[in-house]
């Protein structure tokens, strides 16, 4: 509760900074204050309250997941300064939106309630539609936000209509007294119950960007500006897929049968799909785009083989992807701002003139791979056992084969660094810029090597 | 406790190589690494021999919560593919010395590296941590393949790479299968896994996803198809890694892994995987004959001799599985023999095609006699170690089935055929502009390659010392399909 309260105040003093120009100030409070959002975060761990006539949860699972995402939010600041550089005005309006976002996916995250659920996905979503064109010059950063705008408002129709079939055939937005609806009616739910929790399902998907609702991803990273496009990938896929989970996991498990079938196909699609159409991708930026994809389709696994472990297996994937996606838009920043673009022939010989940036996106890709000892396998491992024991050999089959064709795409940038020669400038990244990239190329080791830390939580 | 040293101190040693700048200073201490790793195995080797039999066992927690330890130790099959590895890395390393390789600490650190991955594959008592490691050893394989290979590397190690990354996926499925089938709490231990008893249809189809994982790496007919590319366009120590004890990782795995777990499922499908390695070795050898560059040739060579070796490992019984054992070491010392040789010819001639060379014997007659004595063991000659191996394996076909032995056999007189065919084009005859200007063995060179020609006589001769030492185990591990 504090962690939804704290943020909204931090998006408020950004403002203020930004009235009163000072620009030196705004990301050092930033940082700051997600810090001490962070402290506050965990300091409910254990707590386990309901707030505000039960419309918010605050438990083990909303302080893990809000965690990772805070965390996330810190790590992309951190690029803030570098990516930024070349503006002039104070860019107050752009952080604070990027914390208002924040709050609305720890909104999606501690709901229950789905007039929450809706709130937070609409208080993330608009937050998005602004940030997306916020590179207001460049066309491509308009056409994103346009083509995001219009398919977003038009899946949040779905997603209200859906909420209102569910009110109307359970009698409550409350999660729990849905559940008591869905216990009581097990055998035969209204079809009307049933069309609503379908176009949920449509909606979430959207916003995770599951197959066949992913057409928007691509474009719209491709078009956003890139430090923002990391938020995408990684905060928002969070937020999404936590809510996904929380909502399947707790109210509707009942009745799993009814929409196991659907999410099983909906994730085999996305793996399929998701990982051959990067196969196909000409620039690093549209190939994350591919791989955020894909990933939602094993983390969707998580949700389909709910059990003790899977909660667990789902966050230590997320923080894992995360990481390693940071990583990468990290350096995909510095690419772009020196090459002009991230066609894959623009990384040519970086092993060359940047060995450093190289290794590190080497070990992201290969973290998102799943090679041992990285964090990426170990997620991966997590979540195949989950699934497994479930008995869902066929789906790890899948998975398992989606894995083996992303090697193909995650392999062309790390074939481009090492194999071919030098061409143009080397990349220009100052030292903390490096340092903070480091300290995120050692964390997907520590993860790899002690995923004890995180696996426990839950 | 000796087993962890072994590991770790190969990743120290990386790491400090990568820390190192200065070319003639990697190497040599890339070089005085690998002897000191040698000296820590010599070191278990004696303490195993002399003292328990025991498993130089090290086992720690790891993740506590899933069965998973860090369990580490050597049997006897063990040990001697340790000896192999630690045997053979000081003599990759010293032949790599006449050649300037771009980056060289990137360059030796990968390989002390991929020595690290190689013993935790070969150490390792835990399913997911030899898992780990067999994943591992992939990564600096494929960059010392990748970077410093050859014209056409981009794409043949990316095949190579996608190729056994696919593979080991569904071995990884596999265990996870067979995790979930041990007793409460699950573990990875090897004794839960070599103590589960499966049905018949789950024994096949475990045996089908870690034979397509070891079938790959081996490389087992129709599954060898990225292998004599990537021989050919890696550098020379990434050849003689790969060919050298990279493809052991597979036979060992089929030892240590796929035979006691899932070795029923052989009933059914041990004759096709005969049948295939046969193939192989009949396919194989066809081919070598009709090939002109030399490490192309060396490339189809390890096939067919591989295929002898997985054939003797699926027909389950003592004598096979003994030769496989003593083949596997004795392969890895004549293959890198060989492509030392190759490799000196190379560097001196600057071609690799046989039609160029002739010759050489007059020119240089100390390289044309070690190149004749590694080919004699390569050949199986009596009193050379490929003798010893390949007799005990075609003895063990033949208690199997006297068509397959017979069939088998012809890699005998194949062999003959195209390994002193090619010695023929090569050192005998007339001098070609190639050859004409070719200088001799230097110092270095020897030394490099006498303790190669020492092993070959030494198994040869005297194989009860090795054999011995992994004749117990292998019993044990035939014991757990009764």
């Amino acid at each position: 509760m504090t962690t939804i309260l704290s943020l909204s105040v931090l998006g408020v003093l950004v403002l203020f900074l930004g009235i009163l120009k000072k620009k030196s100030w705004l990301l050092p409070l930033i940082l700051a204050g997600l810090g001490i959002a962070l402290c506050f975060t965990m300091t409910e761990w254990n707590t386990g309250k309901y707030y505000y006539h039960e419309m918010i949860l605050i438990d083990h699972y909303t302080v893990a997941f809000s965690s990772v995402m805070i965390l996330s939010t810190f790590l992309i600041f951190s690029f803030a300064s570098h990516y930024y550089r070349p503006v002039q005005r104070p860019l107050d309006d752009i952080y604070a939106i990027m914390i208002f976002a924040l709050t609305g996916a720890v909104m999606m995250t501690s709901f229950s309630n789905l007039i929450m659920l809706f709130l937070g996905i609409e208080t993330l979503s608009i937050a998005l539609y602004v940030l997306a064109g916020s590179h207001k010059e460049a066309i491509t950063s308009n056409e994103a936000t346009l083509k995001y705008f219009l398919l977003g408002s038009f899946i949040s129709g779905f997603l209200l209509f859906g909420i209102a079939l569910i009110y109307g055939s359970a009698r409550s937005f409350n999660l729990h007294e849905i559940s008591v609806f869905i216990a009581g009616h097990a055998d035969q739910l209204p079809p009307m119950f049933l069309a609503g929790l379908f176009l949920l399902i449509a909606g979430l998907a959207f916003k995770i960007a599951i197959v066949p609702f992913h057409f928007w991803a691509p474009d719209v990273y491709e078009g956003t500006p890139t430090l923002l496009t990391a938020f995408m990938a990684s905060v928002v896929k969070t937020a999404s897929i936590a809510a996904l989970y929380r909502f399947f996991s707790s109210t509707f498990h009942g009745i799993h049968g009814v929409w196991e079938p659907t999410l099983a196909t909906l994730a085999v699609l996305t793996i399929i799909i998701g990982n051959l159409s990067g196969l196909y991708q000409p620039s690093l930026k549209r190939m994350l785009a591919y791989s955020s994809i894909s990933h939602s389709g094993y983390m969707m696994l998580a949700i389909i083989a709910f059990s003790g472990r899977s909660a667990n297996a789902l966050l230590f994937y997320v923080l894992s992807y995360s990481i390693a996606t940071i990583i990468a838009f990290g350096i995909l920043i510095l690419i772009r701002e020196s090459k002009g673009n991230d066609l894959f022939s623009s990384m040519n010989g970086l092993a060359k003139t940047n060995p450093f940036l190289a290794f590190c996106l080497t070990i992201a890709l290969l973290s998102l791979t799943g090679i041992p000892p990285l964090a990426g396998f170990m997620a991966k491992y997590y979540l195949f056992t989950a699934a497994m024991e479930q008995g869902l050999l066929w789906l790890v089959i899948i998975a398992v084969m989606g894995s083996a064709i992303s090697a193909g795409f995650y392999f062309k940038p790390i074939m481009a660094m090492y194999l071919k020669p030098p061409e143009g400038n080397p990349l220009n990244a100052g030292w903390p810029y490096k340092a903070h990239i480091l300290l995120m190329t050692i964390l997907l080791f520590i993860f790899g090597l002690m995923p004890f830390l995180i696996i426990g939580l839950l | 406790m000796l087993t962890l040293v072994l590991i770790i101190l190969p990743l120290l040693f990386s790491m400090a190589a990568f820390a190192l700048k200065d070319e003639r200073r990697v190497r040599l201490f890339a070089l005085v690494a690998s002897l000191a790793e040698f000296g820590v195995a010599v070191a278990a080797f004696i303490q195993y021999k002399t003292g328990c039999h025991c498993l130089l066992l090290f086992s720690a927690n790891w993740l506590e919560s899933l069965g998973v330890s860090l369990k580490f130790g050597m049997d006897g099959i063990s040990l001697l593919m340790v000896m192999l590895t630690t045997f053979l890395l000081p003599l990759i390393i010293l032949s790599s010395f006449g050649h300037s390789y771009a980056r060289p600490s990137a360059f030796y650190g990968l390989i002390l590296l991929m020595e690290m991955a190689l013993i935790g594959v070969f150490t390792s008592f835990d399913g997911l941590v030899f898992y780990i490691f067999w994943e591992l050893a992939l990564i600096p394989a494929y960059f010392i393949c990748a970077v410093w290979g050859s014209h056409d590397r981009i794409r043949i190690t990316f095949k190579f790479f996608i190729y056994t990354f696919t593979g080991s996926l569904f071995m990884l499925v596999a265990l996870i299968w067979l995790y979930f089938r041990t007793p409460l709490p699950h573990s990875f231990d090897f004794r839960a896994l070599y103590g589960l008893s499966l049905s018949q249809g789950e024994q096949g189809w475990i045996f089908l996803a870690f034979f397509l994982a070891f079938a790959i790496k081996i490389p087992v007919f129709p599954f060898h198809t990225w292998q004599p590319d990537t021989y050919t366009e890696s550098p020379g120590p990434g050849s003689m890694l790969l060919s050298g004890i990279m493809l052991k990782m597979g036979l060992y795995g089929l030892i240590r892994w796929l035979i006691p777990v899932c070795g029923g499922a052989l009933d059914e499908w041990g004759q096709p995987a005969i049948i295939l390695s046969i193939t192989g070795i009949v396919y194989a050898s066809l081919i070598a004959i009709r090939q002109d560059d030399l490490k192309r040739f060396l490339a189809y060579v390890s096939i067919a001799h591989v295929g002898l070796i997985a054939a003797g490992v699926f027909i389950l019984n003592l004598k096979g599985m003994e030769g496989a054992v003593i083949q596997m070491v004795s392969h890895g010392i004549n293959i890198v023999g060989l492509f030392i040789i190759a490799g000196y010819i190379e560097a001196r001639t600057k071609t690799r095609s046989i039609a160029n060379l002739g010759g050489i014997a007059s020119k240089a007659p100390l390289l044309a006699i070690f190149f004749m004595l590694i080919l004699l063991g390569s050949i199986a000659l009596p009193m050379t170690n490929g003798f010893i191996g390949e007799f005990l394996l075609l003895m063990g076909l033949f208690e199997y089935h006297a068509v397959y032995a017979a069939i088998a056999g012809l890699t005998i007189i194949f062999s003959a055929i195209y390994m002193l065919w090619m010695f023929q084009r090569t050192m005998l005859g007339k001098t070609t502009g190639f050859t004409s200007e070719i200088s001799d063995l230097t110092l270095p060179e020897i030394l490099t390659l006498i303790p190669l020609v020492i092993m070959i006589f030494w198994i040869g001769l005297y194989p009860d010392f090795f054999m011995k030492v992994a004749g117990p185990d292998i019993q044990t591990i035939l014991s757990y399909l009764h």
